[in-house]
This record gives structure tokens, C-alpha cells and sequence, in this order.
């Protein structure tokens, strides 16, 4: 085990990877001469040079059809978006083209990319550069989605991406990079797509939280436990396939559920776990599932309103409030 | 038929290199061409028009250097991109068009907002958050806006606003209000895709448009050469359009060319495409180590210093003396003062404004 921040973790596993994997390259705005926007690839130029670690200009679009292009031919890229809010312009590749060419060629080709960087909020930076996207992604046939919370996952979730045969999103946060866990080092370390983990065990309500909402959801059971509630929380890491069963095993325990999700109301992770839970544990809940999510409206930039508008520890604590019939 | 075999190190995409001057040698579409040998009177500027001009650049250039500083000292957060280099460009622009012509920009967008009739104090406010801030404190740094004035905003989607640029010239043709539009990319807006569209559509369409790229260098840490390929200016070639280069470090020299290509699109209704040379003098936020570039390029660039050198204009054509260049540099402190007060002493928004401003009705029914 060592210790690593969340960048490292990254890097780590990108590093790994490309170390035993010739094909694997990585492309992206800023990734090679600056070291990377949030210095997740730093040093990694030196390393793998010029052919292998490669500055894009601003063409999201451009470039993430390029990577498709060149997964179809045989390569492995790992194409790094500066946020996902960027990703939009290149939407119309990942949506109409790594997620379908396979299938409608009959399977003849093989998208084997992984498309990464920040995903959501990361502080006051107003509406275009805030939003969650990986539900939306989710949303379509055809494309994995990860969103995870803390290094080890980071590193052993990237590393099965990278090794997958299929488009995979793997989402980060910028107001994670500097976070530190203990992180495995054994080169074969990986962690499988679509498994969720119980984090912190409880009995008294199943709190689902991934991405930097798991670090909102700890925050709650740490004062909620003060108050004798016994959270436990589960972190589905992979948003699709989404591990349900590790999900509805957990509210067979507890009985409650509350989901917090740095997404929209609507048609988010929430709304899909919360379907979901009362088709496989109806019986099982003595309340109505609660979510914390964002309001149905764009982020703004004012510190107070920005404040309100994210989803924060004390709207956990009071769905938990709500689904125990505590308040 | 056999293949020679590449070596792996031959083999290498984008161009390598930080600094846009590498051992003192010029790379392309970084030199500036010469600035105008007109003197104002030429332009048919008067006296009090190059003072104004010297004015509103020097508040364009404290408002920044003040704002710098309180976002140190952590008096407000977000992004924060400096203009302090480019201010002839928004300052020789806004004087050349006619006041009801329109305006739209990338989020280095504070020069644009001050010298199109955002006030300090609103701009201020506005970098705090305040609901006194031009845009209600909804935006912050990079979402200034004053649509009255036909500022249409700063918008922070890389190459995003273009085709918003675009549209809003369509409207004024289809309206046919005589009204040119100018809208404002930073280079490294260039290889995006929704300029190429919007440049084929706005000459096919014959848009009243100005697309002009503020070409500063950089994109962030990434030269402008690594980005691009060839002049940039060229890119109009491709669409039969109008182009031209200007030196952006001069504002006569904006003011001169961009008044002779909004006459010409105010004629024809026909789209120019205009490459801007200037310098950002600081880091792209502030955040950046600006390890790309030198500090000798850098100085080199800070010897062309725009608001210096219209300042010298003034004193080297005796059009007013030092005593009165102190007088409004005072003036001017004052205001920013002023400003960074008005935007400590306002209010941050109501709870509620969270919910105002998306859609044109007020009792939408919000998502839960
Ligand atoms: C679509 C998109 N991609 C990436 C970014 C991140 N980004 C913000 S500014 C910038 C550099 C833009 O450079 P340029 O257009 O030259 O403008 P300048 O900063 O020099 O004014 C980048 C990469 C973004 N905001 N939008
Ligand atoms: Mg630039």
C-alpha cells in the first residue's frame, strides 16, 4: 500500500498501463508540455515522449473522434477531457459513434477508449462549467460509466477501463486531486467494473453515494452517528452497470434509503436507483426512498447561492431525518 | 511490398516547443505588423476622444490590477482572467462602432464590459457575487454582460459564442437595422468547429459580422503555433471572406482598421474575418505557473505596453501634460476604490434568486 493522492492514483494507473501496453496513448488539452491542467499526467511526456503523450488544441470534438477513429484501428486511447463540461462539444462522438459502431457494424470493430477527466461542480465557476454528467451518459446503450470517490478505486476502476474492449467514461473531480487514501501498488491491482462497495456498515438506513457526494454522505454519518443513527453507505463506483443487488442487499438490512446524487432532479443516478429499489425491495422498505440532489436549476456563481445550490451534509442528515421518521 | 520500418522516436504529432519565440526566432502568426502612422487627428479623433480612449484603458488595466489583488487577499472566488495587455483591442473596437452596434466575447470579457457600459462598480460587484453586479452576481468573471448597451456577454465555452455572434448578426440583417456585429475569440477558439460552420454559413448568408480573433499566443499553456497550423487569418481564404491583420498593441491603430471593416460590412452586409495580434501579460487564471513562456518574451511584450504607449501619445503630442495625466490616473484610483467598496458593502443575492432567471415565466414549476 502507499499512500496517494487522487491525481496519483490516476497517474499511477495510466502509467501502469502504458507501460505494458504499447498501443495505449493519451491525448488531450494541456496532458503533455504542461504536465497536465490538474497535473494528473505529470511527468508522463518524459516518460512515454511525444508519440505517446499528446497536446490537442481546443476540438473536443475533433479529438474524440480521432480517438474513436483510432480505437476502431486497433490502438488504446485514453482521451482526457479538461472537464466534462468540454465533453459536451464532443457528445455527438461518444453518443452516435463509440457507443454504436460496433453494434451496427455487426460487431466487426472494437471501441477499446477510455474517455476521462473532471466531472461536476468545482466551486463558483457558474453555470457552463458545473454540471454532472453521468447520468446522462449512463442514459445510452452501449458506454460504461465510473464515477468514483477515493484513490484505490481510482486507480484499480481506471485500470479495468483501461483494459476494457469497450468505451468506458471515467469520471474525476477536480476538488478530489489533492485527496489522499491508501492505494495498492501491485501492478495487477484492479477492480471490476459495475461492483459497488459497502464503505461504512450500519443498520439503520442505506445511504447510496458515489463521486464527491460519498464524501458529502460521510460527512452526515459522522454527525448522524453522534445522534446514535447508524449509517451505512453504500458507493456504487460504476454508475453503468449499475450493481443493484449490492444496493437493495443493504436496504434488505436497513430498510431505508436515501440516494445523493451531484446531479439534476431529473432523470439523474437518483431517480434510476430509486425506480429501481422499489421494483426489487418493496417489501423491504418502511419509507418512501429520499433523494438529495441538485435543485433543478443552473449553477450559479454568488458563493451563497452557490452554497445552497450544492448538495450539503445537512440535506442528508434531515432525508435521513425523513426516512427514520426521526423529524 | 516491404515497408521500411519507422523508429518509435521518429514518430510524433503535435509540434514541440513552449515559448512563441525560441531563440529569438519569430514563428508565425505572432508578428505584429506595423501599428498606423496616422496621428489622430487623421481619424478624425479629437483631443478629448485619445484622452478618453488613454482613460478607459487605464481603468480597464487598475480595475484588473485591483481585482487581482482582492481575489488574493480571497475576497472572491471563481475564475479570474486578466485582459492587462489586450485593452487597445476592446477599447479602439468599441470606438470604432456605433453604439448601438453589438458586441459578444469569450470569458476574458472585463475589458469589454468596462469599456461597453458596465460600470466599475457593477463589474466589481459582479467578480464578488453581488447581487449589485451587472449580471446579478449569476456569472461572476467570466459572464459580464450589459445588453442594453449591446454588450452581449462573455461566455466561457471555448469557441461557444460564435454561432451566437453569428445570430445575432442574422437578426440585424433579417431586421435590417443597419447594425454590424463584432464578435470577439480568443485563439484558441480557432481549431474549433463552430467557427468554421459559423464562418461558412455568415458568408454564404452575407452576416454583418465581424469575427476577430484576439490572437494573445496562447490558448492557456499551449502556444499558438502547437494549436494551430498556419496564419491564422488565413482560415478566411477557405470562405471567400474578408480578412485582415492588425496590430492589437496600438489603439489607433484598432480604432483605424476596425472603423474602415465595420463601414465596409455596414455597406455590403458581408462577414470579415480579422486576426488581432496582442500579448496577455498575465497567466491565463490565476493559477498558472506560466512555465510555457519566458520571461524575456514577456518583457519584450511589456515594452509595447498599449496603455503606455497611448499615454505617451498624449504627452509626446502635447495634447495634455503630466500634471493631467496624474490627475485622471488619480481619478480613476478613485473610482476603483469606489468600486471594490460598493462591491464589499452590497448584498449577496436573496436565497431565492437561485431560482430567478430560468425561464421567462415566474411561477415555473420546478423539479423536486
Ligand atoms: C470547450 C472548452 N474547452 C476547454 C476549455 C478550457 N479552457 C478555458 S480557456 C482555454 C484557453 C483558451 O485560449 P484562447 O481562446 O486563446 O483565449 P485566451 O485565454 O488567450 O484569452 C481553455 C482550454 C473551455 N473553457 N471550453
Ligand atoms: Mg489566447
Amino acid at each position: 500500500m502507499a499512500e496517494l493522492q487522487f491525481r496519483e492514483a490516476i497517474r499511477a494507473a495510466i502509467d501502469e498501463e502504458m507501460s505494458q501496453d504499447e498501443d495505449i496513448f493519451v491525448m488531450g488539452e494541456e496532458v503533455a508540455e504542461y504536465d497536465g491542467a490538474y497535473k494528473v499526467t505529470e511527468g508522463l511526456l518524459d516518460k512515454y515522449g511525444s508519440k505517446r503523450m499528446i497536446d490537442t488544441p481546443i476540438s473536443e470534438l475533433g479529438f474524440a473522434g480521432i480517438g474513436v477513429g483510432a480505437a476502431m484501428n486497433g490502438l488504446r486511447p485514453i482521451v482526457e477531457f479538461m472537464t466534462f463540461n468540454f465533453a459536451v462539444l464532443a457528445a455527438d462522438q461518444i453518443i452516435n459513434h463509440a457507443s454504436k459502431a460496433r453494434y451496427m457494424t455487426g460487431g466487426q470493430v472494437e471501441i477499446p477508449i477510455v474517455f476521462r477527466g473532471p466531472n461536476a461542480s468545482a466551486g463558483q465557476l457558474s453555470a457552463t462549467h458545473s454540471v454532472s454528467y453521468d447520468a446522462m451518459y449512463a442514459h445510452f446503450p452501449g458506454l460504461k460509466v465510473i464515477y468514483t470517490s477515493e484513490p484505490a478505486d481510482a486507480k484499480g476502476l481506471l485500470k479495468s477501463a483501461i483494459r476494457d474492449d469497450n468505451p468506458v467514461l471515467f469520471m474525476e473531480s477536480e476538488q478530489m486531486y489533492g485527496l489522499k487514501g491508501e492505494v495498492p501498488e501491485e501492478d495487477d491491482f484492479t477492480i471490476p467494473i459495475g461492483k459497488a462497495k459497502v464503505k461504512r456498515e450500519g443498520s439503520d438506513v442505506t445511504v447510496v453515494a458515489h463521486g464527491k457526494m460519498y464524501h458529502v454522505a460521510t460527512q452526515a454519518a459522522e454527525k448522524l452517528a453522534k445522534e446514535d443513527v447508524d449509517v451505512e453507505i453504500v458507493d456504487p463506483r460504476t454508475v453503468k452497470p449499475l450493481d443493484i443487488e449490492t444496493i437493495v442487499k443493504s436496504i434488505r438490512k436497513t430498510n431505508r434509503c436515501v440516494v445523493v446524487d451531484e446531479a439534476h432532479p431529473f432523470g439523474g443516478l437518483a431517480a434510476e436507483v430509486g425506480y429501481l429499489i422499489q421494483r426489487e425491495a418493496f417489501d423491504y422498505l418502511d419509507a418512501p426512498v429520499q433523494r438529495v440532489t441538485l435543485p433543478d436549476t443552473n449553477a450559479p456563481f454568488a458563493k451563497n447561492l452557490f452554497d445552497e445550490w450544492l448538495p450539503s451534509p445537512e440535506q442528508v442528515i434531515d432525508a435521513v431525518n425523513t426516512v427514520t421518521y426521526r423529524k | 511490398m516491404a515497408k521500411k520500418e519507422k523508429n518509435a522516436e521518429e514518430v510524433t504529432f503535435t509540434p514541440k516547443g513552449t515559448g512563441i519565440r525560441t531563440n529569438g526566432e519569430i514563428v508565425r502568426s505572432t508578428e505584429l505588423p506595423d501599428p498606423t502612422e496616422k496621428k489622430h487627428s487623421d481619424l478624425d479623433l479629437s483631443d478629448d476622444d485619445v484622452v478618453d480612449m488613454f482613460e478607459q484603458m487605464y481603468l480597464q488595466r487598475r480595475f484588473e490590477e485591483r481585482a487581482m489583488q482582492m481575489y488574493q487577499k480571497g475576497k472572491f472566488g471563481g475564475f479570474l482572467h486578466l485582459y492587462m495587455g489586450q485593452e487597445a483591442i476592446s477599447t479602439g473596437t468599441t470606438y470604432a462602432l456605433n453604439d448601438d452596434d453589438d458586441i459578444i466575447t469569450a470569458y476574458r470579457d472585463h475589458g469589454w464590459g468596462l469599456v461597453r457600459g458596465v460600470s466599475p462598480k457593477e463589474g466589481m460587484a459582479e467578480l464578488y457575487g453581488k447581487e449589485t453586479g451587472c449580471s446579478k452576481g449569476k456569472g461572476g468573471s467570466m459572464h459580464f454582460a450589459n445588453v442594453d448597451e449591446h454588450f452581449w456577454g462573455g461566455y466561457g465555452i471555448v469557441g461557444g459564442h460564435i454561432p451566437l455572434g453569428g445570430g445575432i448578426a442574422f437578426a440585424n440583417k433579417y431586421k435590417q437595422n443597419n447594425r454590424v456585429t463584432a464578435c470577439f475569440l480568443g485563439d484558441g477558439a480557432v481549431p474549433q468547429g463552430a467557427l468554421h460552420e459559423t464562418l461558412n454559413m455568415s458568408q454564404n448568408w452575407g452576416l454583418p459580422c465581424i469575427y476577430a480573433v484576439e490572437n494573445n499566443g496562447y490558448a492557456m499553456g499551449t502556444a499558438v503555433h502547437r494549436h494551430s497550423v498556419g496564419e491564422i487569418v488565413d482560415r478566411a481564404d477557405g470562405f471567400n471572406m474578408k480578412k485582415m491583420v492588425i496590430n492589437g498593441m496600438d489603439v489607433l491603430t484598432v480604432y483605424e482598421k476596425m472603423k474602415e471593416i465595420a463601414d465596409d460590412v455596414r455597406e455590403n452586409s458581408e462577414p470579415w474575418f480579422v486576426e488581432i495580434r496582442t500579448y496577455r501579460y498575465r497567466g491565463h487564471s490565476m493559477s498558472d505557473p506560466m512555465k510555457y513562456r519566458t520571461k524575456e518574451e514577456l518583457e519584450e511584450y511589456e515594452k509595447l505596453d498599449p496603455v503606455a504607449r497611448i499615454k505617451n501619445y498624449l504627452l509626446d503630442e502635447d495634447i495634455i501634460d503630466e500634471d493631467k495625466v496624474e490627475e485622471i490616473e488619480d481619478s480613476v484610483e478613485d473610482t476603483v476604490m469606489e468600486a471594490i467598496d460598493f462591491a464589499e458593502e452590497s448584498d449577496f443575492p436573496e436565497k431565492e434568486a437561485l431560482y430567478d432567471h430560468m425561464f421567462a415565466e415566474d411561477d415555473y414549476p420546478f423539479h423536486t
